[in-house]
C-alpha cells in the first residue's frame, strides 16, 4: 500500500513540475518572450555564480568531513607508502590550484559577461601569445609531476632487498593462501596439475625444498621494520592483492607470477593506537573483479615484532607433515627457530614450477 | 584545393536533386523504419540511445540501493526480479550483472552509439552542406546493426544464468570460464555476439562519416572552415575505425577460448576443483587488446562532446571560439595520443616498470592539449554577451566537469599514485565525471541546441533548466565525495563493505550517494518526458535560424525534407565563427566576404 502511495506522490510531483513548466511557457508568451528570456537569463547567471560559491564552500566542507576518515592524516604504514603520500600531496597541491582558478574563471566569466542590452561581444578569435602561454605552463608543471612520479615508481618496482621476508600469496575464488619457505628459505616447486584434495596449492612434494614450507590461509604474519616480498599467484581468475594501508597493490594472474615488496612501519597493535580504532587490522582486499564473492575475499595481515613473528613461525607445522602425517619425525623438536632469520636465496623468489 | 572532390560532390547533388523530385513517395516504413535519410537515422540512434540510457540508469539505481542500504530488504524487488532478489535483497551474482551491464550499456550503447551516432549522422551533411551521407545505405545498415546488437544484449538480460557479470572490461579468465561465474555462461557469449554486431555498426558508421566529411563538402567549405563539431566527429570516426577492430579480434579470440578449447588467454588454471588443460596463454594479452580500443573509446566519447560544447558556447557567447586552429590541433594531438596510452590501465598487472614509465609520460602529455582546450573555452566566454539557453548551461557544465575529472586523471596517470588508487572509488569518480557526466552534458547540450532543427519545435526550457540544475548539482554530490572513498582504498565492484574494517566508515556516505542518485535519475526522466512531449506539443520554431547561428544547418527550412535544401546547396565563403565581427552580431557562412571587412 505504502508503495502505491509513494508512486502516487512521485507521479504527482512530476505532474506539478510539468504544469509549472507549461504555465511558464504561456506566461512568457503573455509577458513578451524576449522580456521573459532576459529575466531567465539573469536568474541563471545568478545561479551559476551561487553554484560556484556554494560549491567551493562545499568542497572545503566535504574535505573537512571525510579526509579524516580516509586514514591519510595517520600516514601510510609502509616506508614506500609515505613517499606515495608525499607524491599525492604534491599532486593535490598542483591540481588543486588549477581546479580553483579554472572553476572560478569559468563561472565568474559566465556571470560577468551575461547578456546585457548595452554589451557588445568582443571579437577575439585568437592570440598566439596566450595560447603559447597555456601550452607551456601546464607542460612545465606536468614535467615536474612526471619526474617525481617516475622516481618513486622505479623505487616501488625495484628488486626487493636480499634480506626480505618472502611470502608466496595465492588468490583463489574467494580467499587467500600464504606459503612461507620454511627453514631452508626455498619455496618448494609447484605444478598446478597436482592441485588435488589437501594439496590445495599443487605443491610438488617430490621436491625436498617443499618439506619445510608452511601453508596458512587468510591470516598472514609478518615482522615489522623488515622488507617483505610477496610472490603472487592466482589459481582460477585474476585477483589483486590490495594493501591500502601500505599504499600498494598488485594483480594476481593465473600463469604469470608477479611480485611486490614493502616495509611495514607499525605493528597491528601500534596501528590500533594510531587510528584510535581498537578493532583495527591490516586487510588484504581483492581489488580485481573475480566473481560473485569478490567483495568478501578478505585477508588479514598481522604485523608484529620480529620476536613475536619468529615465535608464531615456530608454532606452524610444515604442510608436508599435515598432508603426510606418517612422514613426521618421531622426536618433535622445533627446528625452525634458529634458521628463520636466514635470508631467503633469490632463487626461491622466482622459482615457481 | 580539393576542387575535384567538390565538383564530384556537386554531380552527386545534381543527380540527387533530380531524384528528389520524382520518387519520394514515402511510406511509413521507408520514412520512419528503414529510412536512408541521415536526419531520421540520427533520431533513431538518439531514441534508441535514450531507451538504453534509461535501462542503464535504472540498473545503477538498483545497485546503488544495495550499496546504500546493504542491511535493508526491499520486498518489491523480489516481485520485480524473482530469484535475483531473493528475500528482497539483490543477490551478489545479479549485483555484478547489473554493474557489468550498466557499464557496457552506458559506455557503448549510449555514449558511443547514442552520442556519435546521433550527432555525426545529424550534423555532418547539414553542417558541411551535403544532401546526405556518402552512402545512405551503409548508414541505414549501421543503425540496424546497432539495433541487432541491442536486441541481443537485451535478450541476454533474460537468460537463466544471467547476463555477463565480469565487469564491462570482461577480463578473462573470469569471462572465459563458465565455471568461474554464472554470468560467464551463455550470457557472456551473447555479450560477445552483441559487441561484434555493435563493432560492425560502429565501423560502417565511421567509414561513412570519414568519407562524407572528406568528399562531400559544399563549395567553399574547406577543411579549416568546418565547424568544430565536424572536426571532432572526424577524429572520433578515425579513432573508432582504427581501434574497434582490435576489440573485435580480442572478442573473437575470447569466443574461441570459451567454446573451441584454445588457450589464447588461459594458462595454469584450477577452477572449481577442475584442472584445465590450457597452458601457455596470457590473460594479460586480452587486456592489451581490450584497452587498445578501451582507451581511444573514452576519447570517442569525449571528442564529440567537446565539439558540441565548443559550437554551442561560441553561438551563445556571441563570440568566435577562441583559437580555432589550436582547438583543431589539440583534438588532433589527443587523437594521436589516444593510441599511445592504453597500458596506463595496466600499471598493476605486473607490467614491465620500464614500459610503464613511457605510458606515464605519454598519459600525462594528454593534459597539455586538454589544458589548451579548457583555457580556450574560458577565453571564449571572456567578454562575451552570454545567453544561458539550456544547451549553453550544459556546455558550461561540460567544461566544469571536464576540468574536475581531467585533473584527477593526472593522479591516476602517474603510476606511483595509481598503484594505490587503481580500482578504487577514486577511478569511479574520475571516469564518471570526465567521461560519463561530461559526455552526457555534451550530449544534452547537443539535444537542447539542435532539437529545433530535428523536430521543428523547442524543448520546454523551464523543464530544461530544472533538468540542468538538478543534474549538475546532483552529479557533483554523487561523485565528488567518492574521491575520499578512493583515497581510503575502497575497492570498486564490491557488493557489501560492512565486513571490512578498512572501508566500513563510509556507510552513511554511501547511503547519501544512493539517495542523490535516485533523485538525479528522476530528473533524467523529466528530460525524457520533455523530449517526447515536445516532439508533438512543443513550442513551434518560427524562424529558420532561432539561435542566430552561422552554420549551414540553419539555412535549411524548419522542417527540412530528405535532401536538406529544397534548391541549390548554398556556397560557403567563410569560417563558422564570425560572431561579433566588425560590430555585427553574426555573419552566416553563406555570406560573401565584404570589401571593407577586416581580417583577423
Amino acid at each position: 500500500m505504502t508503495q502505491f502511495l509513494l508512486i502516487a506522490i512521485v507521479v504527482m510531483i512530476f505532474v506539478v513540475i510539468f504544469q509549472i513548466a507549461k504555465a511558464s511557457e504561456y506566461v512568457s508568451v503573455l509577458k513578451g518572450e524576449e522580456k521573459a528570456r532576459k529575466q531567465t537569463n539573469k536568474i541563471n547567471a545568478f545561479m551559476l555564480i551561487s553554484f560556484l560559491i556554494v560549491g567551493l564552500i562545499g568542497v572545503w566542507w566535504c574535505n573537512d568531513l571525510f579526509f579524516g576518515r580516509t586514514l591519510f592524516p595517520q600516514g601510510a604504514a609502509s616506508e614506500m607508502g609515505q613517499k606515495i603520500d608525499l607524491m599525492l600531496y604534491i599532486t593535490i597541491g598542483v591540481t588543486g590550484v588549477v581546479f580553483v582558478i579554472t572553476q572560478i574563471l569559468l563561472f565568474w566569466f559566465a556571470f560577468k559577461y551575461q547578456e546585457k542590452d548595452d554589451r557588445k561581444a568582443y571579437y577575439f578569435p585568437h592570440n598566439t601569445k596566450l595560447e603559447l602561454l597555456w601550452t607551456t605552463v601546464p607542460a612545465i608543471f606536468l614535467t615536474v609531476l612526471v619526474v617525481f612520479g617516475l622516481k618513486y615508481w622505479f623505487k616501488i618496482t625495484s628488486d626487493a632487498p636480499k634480506d626480505a621476508v618472502v611470502v608466496e600469496v595465492t588468490g583463489h575464488q574467494f580467499g587467500w593462501e600464504f606459503r612461507y619457505p620454511g627453514a631452508d628459505g626455498i619455496l618448494g616447486k609447484k605444478d598446478y596439475k597436482l592441485t588435488k584434495g589437501a594439496n590445495g596449492l599443487g605443491v610438488n612434494f617430490d621436491d625436498e625444498a617443499s618439506h619445510d614450507d608452511i601453508h596458512v590461509s587468510t591470516t598472514m604474519h609478518i615482522p615489522v621494520n623488515r622488507p617483505v616480498k610477496f610472490v603472487i599467484n592466482a589459481q582460477d581468475v585474476i585477483h589483486d592483492v590490495g594493501l591500502t594501508a601500505f599504499r600498494i597493490k598488485m594483480d594476481a594472474v593465473p600463469g604469470i607470477p608477479t611480485t611486490l615488496w614493502f616495509t611495514p612501519l607499525y605493528t597491528t597493535e601500534e596501528m590500533k593506537v594510531r587510528t584510535g580504532n581498537p578493532n583495527y587490522v591490516y586487510e588484504i582486499s581483492c581489488d580485481q573483479m573475480c566473481g560473485k564473492g569478490h567483495f568478501s575475499m578478505r585477508g588479514v595481515i598481522i604485523v608484529e615484532s620480529e620476536a613475536d613473528y619468529k615465535k608464531w613461525l615456530a608454532t606452524q607445522e610444515p604442510e608436508y607433515f599435515t598432508i603426510f602425517p606418517d612422514k613426521k619425525p618421531k622426536t618433535d623438536t622445533p627446528a625452525v627457530a634458529d634458521s628463520s632469520a636466514k635470508p631467503a636465496p633469490l632463487a626461491a623468489m622466482v622459482d615457481k614450477k | 584545393m580539393s576542387t575535384t572532390a567538390v565538383l564530384h560532390g556537386e554531380d552527386i547533388h545534381a543527380a540527387h536533386d533530380a531524384a528528389h523530385e520524382h520518387h519520394h513517395h514515402e511510406t511509413f516504413i521507408s520514412k520512419y523504419v528503414f529510412s536512408q535519410d541521415h536526419k531520421m537515422i540520427a533520431k533513431q540512434f538518439l531514441i534508441t540511445g535514450m531507451i538504453w540510457a534509461i535501462i542503464g540508469g535504472l540498473f545503477s539505481v538498483l545497485f546503488r540501493l544495495q550499496l546504500g542500504y546493504p542491511e535493508s530488504t526491499f520486498p518489491w524487488l523480489e516481485d520485480l526480479l524473482g530469484h535475483w532478489a531473493k528475500g528482497g535483497k539483490l543477490q551478489p551474482e545479479f549485483y555484478y550483472a547489473l554493474v557489468t551491464m550498466h557499464g557496457t550499456i552506458l559506455v557503448f550503447f549510449v555514449l558511443t552509439a547514442g552520442l556519435s551516432g546521433t550527432f555525426a549522422n545529424f550534423l555532418i551533411p547539414l553542417q558541411i552542406g551535403a544532401r546526405d551521407m556518402a552512402s545512405p545505405m551503409l548508414n541505414m545498415l549501421s543503425y540496424w546493426f546497432f539495433f541487432t546488437a541491442s536486441i541481443i544484449m537485451f535478450a541476454s538480460l533474460f537468460v537463466q544464468t544471467g547476463p555477463a557479470s565480469g565487469g564491462w572490461t570482461i577480463y578473462p579468465p573470469l569471462s572465459a570460464l563458465g565455471d568461474a561465474s554464472s554470468g560467464s555462461k551463455i550470457g557472456m557469449d551473447l555479450w560477445l555476439a552483441s559487441m561484434a554486431m555493435f563493432i560492425v555498426s560502429s565501423l560502417l558508421g565511421g567509414l561513412n562519416y570519414i568519407s562524407t566529411i572528406l568528399n562531400l563538402r559544399t563549395k567553399g567549405m574547406s577543411m579549416t572552415r568546418m565547424p568544430l563539431t565536424i572536426w571532432a566527429i572526424l577524429f572520433t570516426a578515425i579513432l573508432g575505425v582504427l581501434s574497434f577492430p582490435v576489440l573485435l579480434s580480442g572478442a573473437i579470440l575470447l569466443l574461441f577460448d570459451r567454446n573451441l578449447g584454445t588457450s589464447f588467454f588461459l594458462s595454469d588454471i584450477v577452477v572449481n576443483g577442475k584442472i584445465l588443460p590450457n597452458e601457455g596463454g596470457s590473460a594479460i594479452l586480452f587486456q592489451h587488446l581490450f584497452w587498445f580500443l578501451g582507451h581511444p573509446e573514452v576519447y570517442i566519447i569525449i571528442l564529440p562532446a567537446m565539439g558540441i560544447s565548443s559550437e554551442v558556447m561560441s553561438v551563445n557567447s556571441r563570440k568566435p571560439i577562441f583559437g580555432y586552429m589550436a582547438m583543431v590541433g589539440s583534438m588532433f594531438a589527443i587523437a594521436i595520443l589516444a593510441f599511445l596510452v592504453w597500458a596506463h590501465h595496466m600499471f598493476v598487472t605486473g607490467l614491465n616498470p620500464f614500459l610503464g614509465a613511457f605510458f606515464v609520460l605519454l598519459t600525462l602529455l594528454i593534459a597539455v592539449p586538454s589544458a589548451i582546450k579548457v583555457f580556450n573555452w574560458l577565453t571564449t566566454l571572456w567578454r562575451g554577451n552570454i545567453r544561458f539557453t539550456v544547451g549553453m548551461l550544459f556546455s558550461i557544465g561540460f567544461v566544469s566537469m571536464f576540468i574536475s575529472g581531467g585533473l584527477t586523471g593526472i593522479f591516476l596517470g602517474n603510476s606511483s599514485l595509481d598503484i594505490h588508487l587503481h580500482d578504487t572509488y577514486f577511478i569511479i569518480a574520475h571516469f564518471h565525471i570526465v567521461m560519463g557526466v561530461a559526455g552526457f552534458f555534451g550530449m544534452f547540450a547537443g539535444v537542447y541546441h539542435w532539437f529545433p532543427k530535428m523536430y521543428g519545435r523547442f524543448l520546454n526550457s523551464t523543464l530544461g533548466y530544472i533538468h540542468f540544475w538538478v543534474t549538475l548539482i546532483g552529479a557533483y554530490l554523487i561523485f565528488w565525495p567518492m574521491h575520499y572513498e578512493g583515497l581510503a582504498g575502497m575497492p570498486r565492484r564490491y557488493y557489501d563493505f560492512s565486513g571490512w574494517e578498512s572501508f566500513k566508515m563510509f556507510a552513511e556516505l554511501n547511503q547519501f550517494i544512493s539517495f542523490v542518485s535516485i533523485l538525479v535519475f528522476a530528473a533524467q526522466l523529466l528530460f525524457v518526458f520533455n523530449f517526447f512531449y515536445s516532439i508533438f506539443k512543443g513550442r513551434r520554431v518560427t524562424s529558420e535560424n532561432p539561435w542566430g547561428s552561422n552554420t549551414l544547418e540553419w539555412t535549411t527550412p524548419v522542417n527540412a525534407g530528405h535532401g536538406n535544401w529544397p534548391g541549390e546547396i548554398p556556397e560557403v565563403y567563410r569560417g563558422a565563427y564570425d560572431y561579433g565581427k566588425d560590430g555585427r552580431d553574426f555573419i552566416p557562412q553563406t555570406e560573401p566576404v565584404g570589401e571593407n571587412e577586416s581580417h583577423h
